[in-house]
């Protein structure tokens, strides 16, 4: 092996960046195990030797937990494992997850001094966090974190994705009693029903979960807080001091076209939890059927729409195609989905809107009638809009039809919570520093107060209300 | 896990009925309110309306027609044993207040839904008038229990092995031609709340309907069970499972009830033969 620490500055510089080596897109295309295969520790060195070690390094303010980037990069570079993956930990529970879905290229890479230069790549720090997280894993190197005496002070956590998880962690290791409450009969929230298995292995989640569990965290499952159990309930009754809400942006959203009642046009919440969640891919050992699409049309194009073109490709579409109404440019995926994606097979029809579902006698999906567009003026958000083209109407041929066109907020928890102030679109107000509601007692945090945004977005709100919330309970 | 304190069938073995401890949910079930119930690690999640809750013993009650692998496998579990997940309540609970006149019409397992509901309207002070349809006189379930809490109990076979012979509707539309109704409740197979709606539209009689479309999760996140209601498109877990029954489009809740036909009899086929699944 090569020992990058005797590299010069110079050498190091020379290194170019490390690309992690994925299964062969054709072949991966038709199983669900993941794409990136991870860097080899020899990869790892050579990557995190590329980092410059910036005095006030830009990486870490782009990153929403605030992980000490240069510091765990040096500590790969110096063959300390055990010490890099202790400093990521320091910011993160979830770092095999980040690692593998957080936008980098806009947060942390975006800001990497290297990649700044001319024909030059930011430092790989995603993959270096996948790669030090899934050697603590298969190592079974343990977050071993010194908890405090029991405060005694009890916190209850509505959901058990991203947002709900970093609190539960953060408040743990404060000593706090924590108790999630999660309405499906798994813990993880989006990262298990909604990010497909061959970008985040299921055991990744379970694992991280377990940890959380090591921490002392109780979950409950198969509660739905606002049905099963109120949030009134959970301060007066039931004992708890805080209460934080985590419970994800929820609602599908339609387009509201005709025929999107016909078998064979699913929301995208639906076809990637039958797939994930409940393993219908696994149909007849477990008992969730799919329809098994074999020309299959997606509206939308953000991550969602790619997680489940890809997911229609591995249960044995013969064609995916992609329908959004903008350009490649305007597509709110990120490139690397969108550029793995097209790798397996998936079509793209850009500047496409569709117009109705079309069904065959007996109540299936047949098509969807669709019409071409074209960009106009900027809108108020400054994108600009599509325009129908005239006489452009086209059929799309499919039997099965994905609509990916974002959610809204879920109300069956804040219908039923009084004093709880809601933004214009349903979403809980909460403070932007310390995710405190409007009633006393409560936080929240996640996409059911930023709308829809990402795991680590999620994360970091998280992050913040765990901060307020300890300092709350040491006032009461 | 939610384990089976009591287990009767009914109906030539057709029906089942399970009594499950799930202290939590009995507290704060209302009339009209289902559950999400999962056998175990490898199960779907199938939605069933609660027939009773005993607050005090912690237990709710369902009753379920044997149709598919899901529910035959329920009806195989026995008393003191258990399922793995159970989620509830779920979905908005009827509104029971004192109308006048009340005309409840259950129909197979529909009565077990309608009970609970025709209990409430009975104690809210209504005239209730029950009728319930069945193939024959063996399919009928919860006649007793009906009886108690109706004014009237009319009863339609098929057949006529029992009471009239002929359909539900026909003893309503006697009802409706003859007597000041104030509301009709329908709960039963989907021709049957869709008759019926039709038939109250003639003589303009608010029509409640209680719909259970395929679900995944119960709590609005999937959107797999929606029902277009007058002409809108609403999610039966959370916007209902009642809705009112003039509004509702059946002939697609009856085409989107039968999306999964095929897995579904391919499921069953599988059910005991390891190699093929």
């Amino acid at each position: 092996m090569i020992n990058v620490q005797n590299f010069t500055k110079k050498e190091k510089r020379a290194i170019p960046r490390q690309l992690m080596t994925e299964r062969h897109p054709k072949q991966r295309a038709k199983y669900f195990d993941e794409v990136t295969l991870g860097y080899s520790h020899q990869e790892a060195q050579f990557e995190a030797a590329r980092c410059i070690q910036c005095k006030d390094p830009e990486c870490v303010k782009g990153c929403p937990v605030g992980i000490d980037i240069p510091g765990f990069l040096e500590m790969i570079v110096e063959d300390d494992l055990h010490g890099a993956i202790d400093r990521v930990w320091e910011s993160t529970a979830l770092p095999a997850v980040c690692g593998r879905v957080c936008p980098q290229e806009i947060q942390c890479e975006e800001l990497c001094v290297v990649g700044l230069k001319d024909g030059k790549e930011p430092v790989g720090i995603g993959n270096l966090e996948m790669y030090i997280a899934d050697w603590a894993r298969i190592n079974n190197i343990r977050n071993k974190v010194e908890i405090p005496k029991s405060t005694g002070k009890r916190v209850a956590v509505v959901g058990s994705g991203p947002a709900g998880v970093t609190v539960a962690g953060d408040l743990a290791k404060k000593g706090h009693a924590v108790t999630v409450f999660e309405a499906f009969h798994k813990a993880g929230g989006v990262l298990l029903y909604g990010i497909p298995e061959f970008r985040l292995a299921k055991d990744i989640v379970a694992h991280e979960i377990e940890q959380l569990k090591e921490l002392g965290v109780k979950i409950e499952y198969n509660s739905v807080v606002g049905r099963t159990v109120d949030v009134d309930e959970l301060l007066e009754e039931m004992d708890y001091d805080a209460v934080f809400i985590g419970v994800g942006a929820g609602l599908p959203n339609f387009l509201n076209i005709p025929g999107e009642d016909l078998n064979g046009v699913f929301s995208a919440n639906e076809y990637l939890t039958r797939a994930n969640l409940m393993r219908a891919f696994d149909f007849p050992k477990y008992d969730t059927p799919i329809i098994p699409g074999k020309n299959v049309a997606v509206l939308g194009a953000g991550n969602v729409a790619m997680d489940a073109a890809r997911t229609a490709l591995r249960l044995g579409a013969k064609s995916v195609k992609v329908v959004y109404r903008r350009t490649r440019e305007e597509s709110p995926s990120r490139h690397i989905e969108l550029h793995h994606a097209e790798e397996e097979g998936v079509e793209f029809e850009f500047l496409t809107s569709p117009l109705e579902f079309i069904g065959s006698a007996d109540g299936k999906l047949a098509g969807v009638s669709c019409e071409k567009m074209e960009l106009g003026e900027p809108d108020e958000g400054g994108r600009r809009r599509p325009i129908p083209v005239k006489d452009s109407q086209f059929f799309i041929d499919c039997d099965l039809a994905i609509i990916s066109i974002g959610t809204s907020a879920n109300p069956l928890l804040t219908n039923v919570t009084d004093g709880l102030e809601l933004n214009e679109w349903g979403n809980i107000k909460a403070d932007l520093q310390t995710g405190k509601t409007t009633k006393d007692g409560v936080w929240a945090g996640g996409d059911i107060t930023l709308g829809q945004a990402t795991v680590i977005l999620a994360m970091g709100t998280g992050r913040d209300a765990a901060v307020s919330i300890d300092e709350y309970l040491k006032t009461i | 896990m939610y384990k089976i304190v009591k287990k009767e069938f009914m109906a030539h073995d057709s029906i089942v009925l399970n009594e499950i401890e799930s202290p939590q949910i009995a507290k704060k079930a209302k009339p009209g309110q289902f559950i999400m119930l999962k056998i175990d690690e490898t199960g779907e999640r199938i939605p069933l309306t609660m027939a009773n809750v005993d607050k005090e013993k912690g237990t709710i009650t369902i009753i379920y027609m044997i149709v598919g692998k899901s529910t035959k496998s329920f009806s195989m579990l026995e008393v003191g044993d258990s399922y793995l997940d159970c989620v509830g309540p779920l979905g908005e609970p009827t509104k029971i207040e004192k109308k006048g006149t009340v005309v409840c019409v259950g129909g197979g397992t529909g009565t077990a839904v309608l009970h609970p509901i025709t209990r409430g309207m009975y104690e809210a002070g209504n005239n209730v008038i029950t009728i319930l349809g069945a193939r024959n006189k063996d399919y009928l379930i919860l006649e007793d229990e009906m009886e108690t809490v109706s004014q009237e109990l009319k009863i339609c076979t098929d057949d006529g092995s029992k009471g009239r012979h002929g359909f539900v509707t026909d003893e309503l539309r006697e009802i409706l031609e003859t007597t000041q109704i104030d509301e009709v409740v329908a709960i039963g197979p989907v021709p049957m709340m869709k008759f019926v709606s039709l038939l109250t539209k003639e003589f303009n009689v608010p029509t409640l309907v209680s719909l259970n479309p395929i679900m995944i999760d119960g709590t609005g996140m999937c959107g797999g069970c929606r029902v277009t209601v007058g002409g809108k498109t609403k999610f039966a877990c959370v916007d209902g499972p009642e809705f009112d029954g003039h509004q509702v489009d059946f002939d697609s809740l009856m085409r989107r009830l039968g999306a999964y036909k095929h897995e579904e009899e391919h499921s069953s086929e599988c059910m005991f033969d390891e190699d093929l699944r």
